[in-house]
């Protein structure tokens, strides 16, 4: 055989075995985002899907339950009912009118069960230096592994 | 002050149109003294951004509070040395200094090679100047640091208003790591632009041989060490500080940070089958000109608000202008490859799998694949969304399950690539040289199995680690020994004569072992444990073999910020080992809020404490512990890379004649060869 065929089998194995293995990460990890008001329409096969919003929280909303910790997120006019049940302690920058990402799943009475919650302030925040590391006031329970 | 900064920035726009008008010009007519003007405007850009960038901080160390851009950043109480720091705290001025450092680079290429390689540097100027230009319409036009606070007066006037006091500086960034962080990885980001300069200059104008190639590896390499340094320094500060216990969480301004670095390592290896064997010249202008490009795509993705990241910088209108330069760099490092192409003809093939050459063909392909992979999922969002039309995200999962087994992968070619001979490797030579570590390595996995290691990865990652580490030691030691028993010394000066005879080469395998410990260092948190927990005054918790007692907790108002701490005393069976004091730190000038995380660091774990707050229902403080195993080797193994690159751009000292007018030719003996040496022989890596 000659070197140049050996070559392209080894790179064909490598490059093939990495997109499998790309394709089974992006399979269990992928989060799919919807905006406040594409929640309402979708269907029931997308309350399967773990789902990632953002909106802002409602001033006033804030309500420490045994538990959970509820509140409500707007956007654009519309609002959505959140129950935020993670692990990890509220990051220091939750707070009303505080810019949110939540990832989690849609419940089909309309309530959003929320996993993971990212925060920032809506003040003139800007975090740290491009190119960096910054800001990660999120709560995350990801880890690397 | 301000005047002074804006006025100089906007010079040094100008001075850098004539030095890219001029410089073009200079080519065309090849007129000396025009050559010689266009290079002093080049210098002239540089030291004009230096005095802007000095006004900057002049303005904040004197509380300039009529500056928007100091108002943001900054407030009275804030110490001196964060004053600095503050400089780039922000888009703007983080721009600015991005100039700044630029242009210190390009000062001294500029000045290092003044009246040296006439054919090659005005275009190199042309194409620094270029780039200059660029970040100088931000620095001058659409981001400007100088900026005024002021408001219409009823007359329709405006009038200039002074603050009494800024907003401050965001408690995150008042960490002193996060002073040196920036720095350093923008000095990585903005010396990748020397290479690519170099490298699209050879190929504009045709220059002979791999010269561009010796003439730049030490600068890829200041800029490939300041980049690792950098994204080590980052995830440093956000495991001591962020408070969520790990260090890396593929966040996209993360990997910004780390695709430049995988197609910089890339191309660092690959260019030596260019040196050696005149073989990959197209490939390796492509990932010069890809290495540079991630950095402004880095920048970009940072600042643009594309990909949803809580760290990027606030959305701007600047994207479209770094899309618009990526585009623009693209088309011409796409025209002037196109039209030179024949110029960038491969002198030999690949010979066999088992040789040198292909171990670098592998070490690069797998590392374009990870920087393909980390780009995708970075932007798995905006692609799906152009694919499928809704938006989905990838997460750690992702990142975690493609890049563990490149990096296995690239740990093995880091033990065997260095050893494989040039061109074809026998059978004997293989057994000779791994023999014996890959047998050593094989049982320390099993005994790690033995003590009850069971992840797949990890245990591969101890094989190799081992194999790897015994190659390295291999080599210092047969070569140590020969020079040892030639000139009658010692085991140990010959290792120091060796290193110092081949900076190159044995610089590298010293890199080679830190990226080792980094190794280990990673593997470690397959092992993580943490615990949360309620914990008045007075209550215990235990996690692994540590015991931890909540003993008092107070609150305190200290100089720009009030702080609320916990005193946690630890032990481990009974004998008190530290106290840690965990915290929580409220800036009343900005309402932000900062966690100081308490660790206790040994070689073996990392005990990690963190204040979380008060529990909502109880009131109580909330203490939060982890465990994580080995992450100090991750630190160890990044100063090991640090000490190994500072020994790789060393001189070598006792250099072989062929090999000094190789890579010195002009400063050896310009009048001697005029022509590059006939024998090929450059420092190091043999």
């Amino acid at each position: 055989m000659k070197a140049k065929t050996k070559f392209g089998i080894g790179i064909g194995i490598i490059l093939i075995s990495l997109s499998a293995l790309a394709w089974m990460g992006a399979k269990q990890s992928q989060t799919y985002y919807h905006t406040i008001a594409e929640l309402s329409s979708l269907n029931a096969s997308a309350m399967h899907q773990r789902i990632r919003v953002g909106g802002d929280v409602a001033a006033g909303s804030i309500q420490h339950l045994p538990g959970r910790v509820d509140f409500v997120l707007k956007e654009e006019g519309k609002t959505l009912p959140v129950s935020y049940v993670g692990s990890d302690p509220l990051p220091d920058t939750f707070k009303d009118g505080a810019q949110c990402l939540i990832e989690g799943h849609a419940m089909p009475d309309g309530r959003f069960v929320a996993e993971q919650l990212q925060a920032k302030c809506a003040s003139k925040y800007e975090a740290a230096p491009g190119g960096t590391e910054s800001s990660q006031p999120a709560s995350n329970s990801d880890r690397k592994s | 002050m301000d005047l002074f900064g804006s006025f100089a920035l906007l010079l040094a726009f100008l001075c850098g149109l004539y030095a890219f008008g001029g410089g073009i010009a200079a080519i065309v007519t090849r007129r000396p003294l025009l050559i010689k003007s266009a290079r002093h405007a080049g210098m002239a850009v540089c030291v004009l951004i230096w005095l802007g960038f000095g006004s900057l901080a002049y303005l904040f160390q004197t509380d300039n509070f009529s500056m928007a851009y100091v108002v943001e950043h900054s407030n009275r109480t804030l110490p001196a040395f964060f004053k600095f720091a503050a400089i780039w705290a922000g888009q703007e001025g983080s721009l600015l200094f991005w100039s700044f450092l630029l242009s210190i680079y390009v000062f001294s290429v500029l000045f290092a090679y003044r009246g040296k390689h006439p054919e090659l540097m005005p275009y190199v100027g042309v194409v620094v100047a270029g780039v200059q230009l660029f970040f100088l319409t931000f620095n001058n036009f659409l981001a400007s640091p100088f900026q005024i606070l002021g408001s219409a007066a009823p007359s329709g006037a405006m009038q200039w208003i002074m603050r009494p006091d800024g907003n401050g500086l965001n408690p995150l960034l008042q960490y002193p790591e996060m002073v040196i962080h920036p720095p350093i990885l923008y000095s990585g980001y903005t010396g990748f632009t020397i290479p690519f300069a170099f490298a699209l200059a050879a190929l504009l104008g045709r220059y002979p041989g791999e010269k561009w190639i010796h003439l730049t590896r030490r600068w890829t390499m200041i800029a490939w060490g300041f980049q690792g340094v950098g994204i080590l320094l980052g995830a440093h500060w956000a495991y001591a500080v962020l408070g969520w216990g790990g260090y890396w969480m593929w966040d996209p301004v993360e990997n910004a940070s780390l695709m430049p670095w995988l197609t910089g390592t890339a191309f660092l290896h690959s260019v030596m089958m260019q040196e050696k064997r005149g073989m990959m010249r197209v490939w390796n202008v492509w990932l010069v000109f890809t290495t540079f490009l991630l950095t402004i795509f880095g920048t970009f993705l940072t600042r643009s608000g594309v990909v949803n990241s809580v760290h990027a910088f606030a959305q701007s209108k600047i994207g479209p202008w770094f899309l618009g330069f990526i585009g623009l760099v693209l088309v011409v490092c796409f025209v002037s490859f196109w039209r030179n192409r024949d110029y960038l003809r491969s002198d030999n093939t690949l010979d066999s799998l088992v040789s040198r050459e292909s171990s670098f063909l592998f070490n690069n392909l797998i590392l374009l694949v990870a920087c393909v992979a980390v780009i995708s999922g970075t932007l798995f969002p905006v692609l799906s969304e152009w694919v499928r039309g809704t938006k989905i995200s990838v997460g750690v999962p992702f990142f975690n399950m493609i890049n563990l087994p490149i990096g296995l992968f690239l740990l093995f070619l880091t033990g065997v690539g260095p050893l494989l001979a040039w061109r074809k490797t026998s059978m004997a030579s293989l057994r000779k040289n791994f023999g014996g570590p890959l047998v050593i390595g094989i049982v320390a996995g099993v005994v790690g199995m033995a003590l009850g290691l069971r992840d797949f990865y990890v245990t591969t990652c101890l094989i190799l680690s081992v194999f790897v580490t015994l190659t390295i030691l291999l080599e210092f030691y047969r070569g140590a020994r020969v020079i040892a028993s030639r000139g009658n010394t010692n085991l140990l000066s010959g290792v120091a004569q060796l290193t110092m005879r081949n900076t190159r080469r044995y610089g590298g395998y010293v890199v080679h072992f830190g990226i080792v410990l980094i190794f280990l260092g990673i593997s470690g948190a397959a092992f993580n444990q943490d615990k949360q927990a309620e914990m008045p005054p007075g209550a215990q918790m235990q996690i692994g073999p540590y015991r931890l007692t909540h003993q008092t907790f107070d609150s305190t108002q200290l100089g720009n910020y009030t702080s609320e701490r916990a005193t946690i005393a630890v032990d481990r069976g009974g004998k008190q080992i530290i106290m840690l004091y965990p915290e929580k730190r409220f800036y009343p000038s900005n309402q932000e809020s900062g966690t100081m995380v308490a660790i206790y660091s040994t070689l073996k774990e990392d005990l990690y404490v963190v204040y979380a707050g008060h529990s909502p229902d109880t009131q109580q403080p909330v203490i939060h512990a982890y465990l994580n195993p080995l992450v100090k080797w991750i630190w160890l193994g990044g100063a090991i890379v640090v000490l190994g690159t500072l020994l790789a751009l060393m001189p070598n000292r006792q250099p072989m004649l062929a090999l000094r007018t190789a890579v010195e030719p002009s400063r050896a003996a310009p009048a001697l060869s005029p022509s590059p040496a006939p024998i090929q022989h450059y420092d190091g890596h043999d």
